[in-house]
């Protein structure tokens, strides 16, 4: 396990990039602004990376075991089916995390 | 991209706010309480949820509180505890939150900063600049916020995410064993995420197959560094489109 040290460097070097990504572009607004490459990332880049870090969530999915996947892909299923039907986050993560934790502790879907 | 141009040139039109005088800051927090109320009911049990995963991975239960008032972002911090568990390398660590949160510098372009007086103020509004806050007060009904119900809000959520993971942490440390599968949260997270920032790029087809695509390249080539090698194919991908297209529009205009 890892010293209270390095848990602390960690947390700072994570803080320092995240706030700095988040408060230097304002220094840099009128030249973001000015630039078309900028703005079409800006556009497209949310989507892509939600995308991305939802299969990086899902990159360990047991895929030769069919057992073990059917906890995942039904929570899966649930949060999409739950969100889309009424555009609630709390709703959609809070059911798709119950069922989750419902199928592996009770059924021993794991 | 028009559209988001004219609003934030609209936005910068908006006068400066007057210094607030005590009733006007009640009516600021209250106001910012309601605005707070749908997002932040949601940041409460994702926060236990964080508590209770950090300290399932070994982790003392104080690392959840250093985490979500120190770098309060939640995407990262839940990607965060394995990593630290496994004691990776500070520059492992760096890495992840920029290709994390790196989304954030786009969120510059439209976020109402220039309403939020004072150096300390506006220092703590970008710190707490998270997806749920860019959100809210980037929304339709938020265009005329004064920057002080800006800034309430977000010591609001901030608080909400704060308190639900170290209530998490403190009672998983009571129960131990605990509950598996609470970690699903975060694809849960990022499932909501996903579905509600494709819904803003309805017809955009291509950006969710190319980041779909970047995932299935860095999975089988690039597993022991998925999230750099998905984002630099993702990002390439989208500049490869870009020329094509330029392409593409130039000769159509040359015929």
């Amino acid at each position: 396990m890892p010293d209270a040290g390095y848990l602390f460097a960690a947390a700072g070097v994570a803080a320092a990039v995240t706030w700095a990504l988040r408060a230097l572009p304002f220094a840099a607004l009128n030249a973001l602004r000015s630039s078309a490459i900028v703005r079409d990332l800006s556009a497209r880049t949310p989507a892509g990376v939600m995308v991305i870090l939802l299969c990086y969530c899902l990159r360990d999915l047991p895929v030769t075991h069919p057992a073990r996947l059917l906890a995942p892909l039904v929570a899966l299923a649930v949060t999409v089916a739950v969100h889309l039907w009424r555009r609630s986050a709390l709703l959609s993560i809070v059911g798709g995390t119950v069922v989750y934790v419902v199928l592996v502790n009770a059924v021993h879907l794991r | 991209m028009g559209t988001v141009a004219a609003a934030v040139a609209d936005a910068s039109v908006i006068p400066v706010q007057a210094p607030a005088s005590a009733p006007g800051r009640r009516a600021d927090i209250a106001a910012a309480l309601r605005d707070s109320a749908s997002v932040g009911l949601g940041l409460v049990p994702l926060g236990l949820a964080f508590g209770v995963v950090a300290t399932h991975a070994g982790l003392p239960w104080w690392c959840a509180v250093l985490f979500t008032s120190l770098i309060y972002a939640g995407s990262l911090e839940f990607l965060l505890v394995p990593l630290v568990v496994a004691a990776v390398p500070l520059a492992t660590v760096a890495l992840t939150a920029f290709l994390v949160n790196v989304r954030h510098v786009f969120y510059s372009l439209s976020f109402p900063l220039h309403r939020v007086n004072g150096r300390l103020a506006k220092a703590y509004s970008t710190f707490a600049m998270t997806d749920e806050a860019y959100a809210l007060s980037t929304a339709d009904s938020a265009r005329d916020w004064p920057g002080r119900r800006i800034v309430w809000l977000q010591v609001l959520l901030q608080l909400y995410w704060v308190l639900g993971a170290t209530v998490g942490a403190l009672l998983s440390t009571l129960i131990p064993g605990g509950l598996n599968g609470l970690d699903f949260a975060m694809t849960a997270l990022f499932t909501v995420l996903a579905l509600d920032a494709l819904r803003d790029r309805r017809g955009d087809l291509p950006t969710p197959v190319l980041a779909v695509l970047s995932a299935l390249i860095a999975r089988w080539l690039f597993p022991g560094q998925f999230l750099l090698a998905a984002f630099v194919v993702f990002t390439a991908g989208l500049m490869v489109r870009r020329l094509v297209a330029g392409v593409a529009a130039r000769g159509s205009a040359d015929a």
